[in-house]
């Protein structure tokens, strides 16, 4: 055991030396006086400095005197399973709703000092105290949006209005599905009426079942592929994100969004500090200013998720603010639920069933 | 100079230790523990529901491995007949698509096999399809072909570049016809090309995980994704995902044992 604990301390150190190094690389960019902070995000989650959009990270360590190491990931498992294993410090990190109740169950996060975050007074409402963080301790929201059907409106014979067009016969081999479990779940639990977070367990068979009974009018199962293959055509329902719905609809003016009757999915990715921060307070500091006007705004634009920040909202444009997509209203919103950390028994069954329903 | 060449090799036995070794041993670990660190045997209990996912990983990679030599053999044979020159420049061509990322070549074949893909574009030109190819075993058969059969002819290339032509003569001097001088002395001589190349295309295959998502549309689900899935699904689950890795070694161990065993056979009729 005592070699065992050897080894992962050299591993450890060794990508603690990598990770430094990298660190240096990457920061000779910045001004290194006010310390070296080390954000991990979504891919293609922020302004960046293309299409004329502003470079938020060159601008916030402009502002904090620091220097930023911003890395990517694309699941919030790659990042849970990178954060667990210790080898990489981040300070902060942007995980979704039930990802977050999770960290927090596991003691992985920080409680946040708001006196150095004053502009997360901005905070809409109802994203101030949330279900994954009841008293609000843990996260700052950076984007929402809903899950909803995208739909090419040359291929469906009536706009659907619910989640049973995924299971429609008429539109056999052009339906695709999401490739992760708790989506796919979740849609299909929202079809039989039950809860996208519930724990029993004959709920979730009969919900394994239904999904089982889709195979026969797959295409297939995706993500990011989604985009390319609903632009051309390819499929005429599907469902997606909000956000990434309006990219498509902008590329093909063809393709409609909805949000089924029986409900949705709505998510919430927030900023967090990790427990093991080593620059606490400057990472607060960089949550604060992504929470500026300004930097909100350029971000907001640029992905086209829906902010939380009241600020960020007033000045949208009115066609953004308007844009039922982005923002629906708050009697659609009623019948959406956002995902919360489940269970152990919960995660495993729901993976196991996942696991023969594709593997079938 | 023994202790000097000995160690001009430490770099790498570090090297080994570190990232081959350990990590080797944390599999063996993690695959016969529980996630409390206990020994148990249910990890690979568990995984007999998944048996016809191994089938099929296995047969398509038998499949591709058969076409990669299939397609591989004539063309090593040829590209070693030609110039110096004429085998530089083959052998770029060959390597050149490999220069480009994995990931956006198989992405490639998906916006060609599509249903509205450019074949099918192409062929409604004629009147004819549109044929379903996207998200079929035919499709990661594909994929799996075409990423991986620069590594087949590249080794039976080398093997063959060796074999004299004076053998070849010789043979067909001796009454051999085609036929003949392909299964009595091309294929003979080949035999250590093949084996590499048969463990240069089987080994990627039976393990790859993107070529059947992107080109088998999640369904066409291979050994691959299912230990992806225990590592980046929505559980975390380092156990099972690690006994499954140790019974895929297993499996690769077994097959490379079947053939060389072959190879052996071969090398001593051959000197009989």
């Amino acid at each position: 055991m005592k070699k065992l604990f050897a080894v992962s301390l050299t591993a450890a150190l060794l990508a603690g030396t990598c990770a430094m190094a990298a660190g240096c690389g990457n920061g000779a960019g910045g001004n290194g006086d006010g310390g070296t902070l080390s954000v991990y995000n979504w891919g293609e989650y922020i302004a960046d400095g293309t299409d004329g959009s502003m470079d938020a990270i060159a601008e916030i360590e402009e502002r904090l005197g620091c220097s930023i190491i911003y890395d990517l990931y694309s699941t919030n498992e790659e990042m849970f399973t990178k954060i667990q294993s210790g080898a990489v410090d981040y300070d902060v990190i942007v995980p979704s709703d039930y990802m977050i109740s999770r960290m927090i169950d596991a003691d992985m996060l920080a409680e946040l000092n708001f006196d150095n975050i004053p502009n997360a007074a901005n905070l809409m409402e109802r994203f101030q105290k949330t279900d994954y963080d009841p008293e609000g301790k843990y996260s700052v929201p950076y984007t929402w949006g809903t899950v909803g059907l995208i739909y090419n409106t040359t291929m469906v014979e009536e706009d659907p209005d619910s989640w049973n067009a995924l299971w429609d016969e008429r539109y056999d081999g052009k339906i695709f599905m999401f490739s992760n479990s708790r989506d796919a779940f979740g849609i299909a639990l929202k079809l039989l009426g039950y809860s996208q977070n519930t724990t029993d367990e004959a709920q979730i068979r009969e919900a394994a079942d239904l999904l089982k009974k889709q195979k026969d009018v797959l295409q297939a199962y995706v993500m990011d592929e989604i985009f390319d293959k609903m632009e051309i055509g390819e499929g005429a329902v599907a469902p997606y994100y909000a956000g990434d719905a309006v990219t498509m609809i902008s590329e093909n003016p063809d393709l409609a969004y909805v949000l089924p009757k029986e409900g949705s999915n709505v998510f919430i990715d927030a900023m967090c500090v990790t427990k093991d921060s080593p620059n606490k307070e400057l990472a607060e500091k960089f949550i604060n200013e992504m929470c500026s006007t300004d930097i909100g705004l350029a971000n907001i634009e640029k992905i086209c998720y829906s902010t939380p920040l009241q600020n960020v909202y007033d000045a949208l444009d009115e066609d953004t603010k308007q844009n039922p997509i982005i923002y629906p209203d708050d009697e659609t919103l009623s019948r959406c639920e956002s995902f919360i950390n489940l269970p152990d028994e919960t995660n495993t069954l729901v993976q196991d069933l996942w696991n023969e329903i594709i593997a079938e | 100079m023994k202790a000097k060449s000995k160690f001009a090799a430490v770099p790498y036995l570090v090297w080994m230790l570190i990232f081959i070794l350990v990590p080797l041993g944390m599999v063996i670990f993690f695959g016969f523990t529980t996630t409390g660190g206990e020994f148990t045997f249910d990890n690979f209990t568990g995984i007999v529901k998944y048996a016809h996912v191994f089938w099929k990983s296995i047969y398509l990679s038998v499949i591709a491995t058969l076409i990669c030599l299939v397609l591989g053999f004539p063309l090593g044979f040829l590209m070693s007949r030609m110039s110096e020159v004429g085998q530089r420049t083959m052998l770029m061509l060959i390597m050149l698509p490999m220069w480009m990322s994995f990931l956006l070549r198989t992405y490639g074949w998906m916006t060609l096999l599509e249903n509205e893909g450019l074949i099918n574009k192409f062929l409604e030109l004629f009147g004819i399809g549109p044929f379903t190819m996207i998200n079929t075993q035919g499709a990661v058969v594909l994929g799996m072909v075409y990423n991986y059969l620069p590594f087949a002819i590249m080794p039976l290339h080398s093997i063959m570049v060796k074999i004299d032509k004076s053998v070849i003569e010789a043979a067909q001097d001796l009454g051999a016809n085609g036929f003949h001088v392909l299964i009595k002395v091309l294929i003979p001589l080949s035999i250590p090309g093949i084996i590499t190349a048969i463990t240069m295309v089987f080994v990627p295959s039976v393990s790859t995980f993107i070529i059947s998502r992107m080109l088998g549309g999640g369904q066409n689900m291979l050994i691959g994704d299912l230990i992806e899935q225990q590592f980046l699904g929505s559980v975390y689950n380092p156990n099972v995902g690690s006994s499954m890795s140790l019974i895929l070694m297993v499996i690769i161990l077994i097959i490379m044992g079947i053939i060389n065993h072959f190879d052996d056979e071969e090398m001593e009729g051959m000197l009989v």
